[in-house]
């Protein structure tokens, strides 16, 4: 059962059309529906195209939050191999919100760290919606610690709605533990890589998103405060999230144009979820490409190429 | 022998002009409902003399408190680009820009200044909760990274007086940029082998907590201030339950090991002064030098 967005309704119905049709046809044997279903289909597929053609921030929104949309777990599967997960932050717990280990990425051994939303009811409550406590951005800091050491370019997979907002998260140092993370990034001296999946999250994926290169899929959101958040505090009505999401600027392309995002990976027609196969792969080669560009390139060089990237962002607005 | 026995109210009562200050105002404690002379209330840093609580103060007047003789120098920050996104909401973010400057009097939301204290030399950076609740945007980006570079140059350390809502929403992607780049100033300091002592004032919350308020070498917080990452009632909203007393000031989280010390304002600069000293290996300061002298009024010698 595909998942329709709001907006994919008119789509919903055109593909439930073409699906009932062949359900029909299935069971009766005389029944010739094939040209007619074909029709729907093309019907379909451009409704698809058109819909997908120019998307509205806020509709980015909803495509970035898709709950069929690949998530981490799916690309470390997928582009990975030898992951062994390395768990906790030796002081308090391991935090499931954030998966982490080292891998081989196309035979190379790499430390992979991201946010994991999980995909069912059990495994969302599991790994607390992609919402990490500062256990999971201490593991992340203990990875990319080790990460330095020995050498291994990092490659972080950014997928959350924010750091989670609880009780013990606070308690427990979430400010302190987010701008550790990020001092961390800004420390190694090896490549770092940043995915943006489906929502980058405020600090909570900038603890994980300060890169030599960020990459962003052509659906994903990165934003100082999720829409409805936004809209609640500037317009004082949390149903003004179109303007909000408009306002922000948070897609891949106006960040293109900030200078926030170095690359757009761009998605299968109708979103990653279509075809997660097809996102993830590309997902794959953009990284291996990056990747060998920056072999060259002196472990001083790649901290203090980070440093100087970041302290250059926003100093030409739009025009970057 | 204890150092707080030897404490000394700073005497800055020339500090602030009967001009500046009619003595006919009143301002009622939000704590405990005392009424406060305007002026009595100045010489006393902005703390209740009833009660002990602590009420904003302006940058500006906190530096003259601060600084020896009431004498620093601002160090010019780089304007950044203006409205970066053409943000609008109910009201374009250039025209709050414009209000804030108008009712504040202040450029931007953080102050930038060298000078000395307890003839210690030192930059110190100040946000203002009074600009745009002291949110974290471009320029103040900017400050923090002039501060860090005007200090690795002057080899001094580096003071920041935190207070924000959080980051400025109007500049949105561009102000959580703000995270790392503040980072990389704290970086500066940390490689020049400076001291970067942050001071948390109420209130320090979201992405400021989260990037240049809590990486100091020294970590202290003016009692019962406000110091989170997400906000009380955010909290309250998402786990559905009351949040005990007290939950993320000050004292709290010295309990919970995020804090060095809690100081009252009034005992702020003779603590800093020793704290400074020491890291830099600097004999004690004399007794003298812990009292600050402010005879010039109001006006400070800024650029
Ligand atoms: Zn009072």
């Amino acid at each position: 059962m595909t998942h329709y967005l709001e907006f994919e309704k008119p789509l919903a119905e055109i593909e439930g059309k073409a699906e009932e049709l062949r359900a029909m046809a299935r069971e009766n044997n005389e029944m010739d529906v094939g040209k007619e279903a074909a029709a729907l289909d093309r019907k379909a597929s451009e409704l698809l195209a058109s819909l997908y053609q120019s998307l509205t921030p806020w509709r980015k929104c909803q495509v970035a939050r898709h709950p069929e949309r690949p998530h981490c777990k799916d690309y470390i599967e997928a582009l990975f191999t030898e992951y062994t997960p390395l768990a906790g932050d030796r002081n308090f717990a391991d935090d499931h919100a954030v998966m982490g280990g080292i891998a081989r990425f196309n035979g190379r051994p790499v430390m992979v760290i991201g946010h994991e939303k999980g995909n069912d009811t059990k495994t969302r409550i599991e790994r607390n919606f992609g919402m990490a406590r500062p256990e999971g951005y201490r593991k992340a800091i203990r990875l990319m610690d080790m990460a330095d050491r020995f050498g291994l370019p990092i490659i972080s997979l950014v997928d959350t709605p924010g750091a989670y907002p609880g009780k013990g998260a606070e308690e427990r140092g979430q400010s302190e533990a987010i701008a550790r993370s990020t001092q961390k990034c800004l420390q190694v001296k090896v490549p770092v890589i940043t995915v943006i999946i489906g929502e980058g999250g405020s600090g909570g994926a900038v603890a994980f998103a300060t890169a030599n290169r960020v990459l962003m899929l052509e659906h994903s959101i990165y934003s100082v405060i999720s829409p409805e958040g936004c809209a609640s505090i500037l317009w004082k009505d949390s149903d003004k999230m179109r303007e909000a999401a408009e306002a922000l600027r948070l897609t891949a392309q106006d960040l293109t144009q900030l200078g926030v995002c170095d690359t757009v990976v761009a998605e299968p027609l109708g979103g990653a979820h279509r075809d997660p196969d097809a996102a993830i792969k590309s997902v794959g080669q953009t990284i291996a490409k990056i990747l060998d560009g920056m072999a060259k390139t002196s472990p001083e060089r790649l901290r203090d190429e980070r440093r100087e990237k970041f302290l250059a962002i926003g100093s030409k607005g739009l025009a970057a | 022998m204890n150092w707080i026995t030897n404490y000394v109210r700073p005497k800055i009562g020339s500090l602030f002009s009967r001009r500046d200050v009619p003595d006919n105002l009143w301002t009622k404690c939000d704590e405990c409902g005392t009424m406060l002379f305007h002026r009595e209330l100045a010489e006393n840093l902005n703390v209740c003399t009833n009660c002990g609580h602590h009420m904003a103060i302006s940058p500006r007047e906190r530096f003259i408190a601060l600084f020896d003789g009431g004498k620093f120098t601002e160090v010019k920050v780089p304007e950044p680009i203006a409205d970066p996104l053409h943000f609008r909401d109910s009201k374009k973010y250039t025209d709050r820009l414009k209000d804030a400057r108008k009712t504040s009097g202040e450029r931007e939301a953080m102050l930038v200044a060298e000078g000395e204290i307890g003839k210690t030399p030192i930059v110190a950076a100040a946000q203002d909760f009074g600009f745009m609740a002291g949110s974290m945007g471009m320029y103040v980006g900017n400050a923090i990274v002039a501060a860090a570079e005007r200090a690795v140059v002057l080899k001094r350390p580096l003071i920041l007086f935190s207070a924000a809502g959080g980051a400025r929403m109007q500049e949105g992607i561009l102000s959580l940029m703000q995270m790392p780049r503040t980072t990389v100033a704290v970086e500066m300091l940390k490689e020049a082998g400076l001291p970067y002592i942050v001071v948390l004032t109420h209130p320090t919350t979201g992405g400021v907590t989260a990037s240049y308020a809590m990486l100091g070498d020294v970590q202290i917080a003016e009692p019962n201030a406000l110091i989170c990452f997400a906000g009380p009632r955010v909290i309250e909203q998402t786990i559905r339950e009351k949040l005990p007393e007290g939950f993320q000031r000050a004292e709290y989280l010295l309990d919970h090991g995020m804090l060095d010390r809690v100081t009252p304002r009034g005992k702020m600069r003779e603590e800093l002064v020793q704290i400074l000293r020491m890291l830099l290996r600097q004999p004690a300061a004399p007794a003298e030098d812990l009292v600050n002298k402010v005879e010039v009024p109001a006006e400070s010698d800024a650029k």
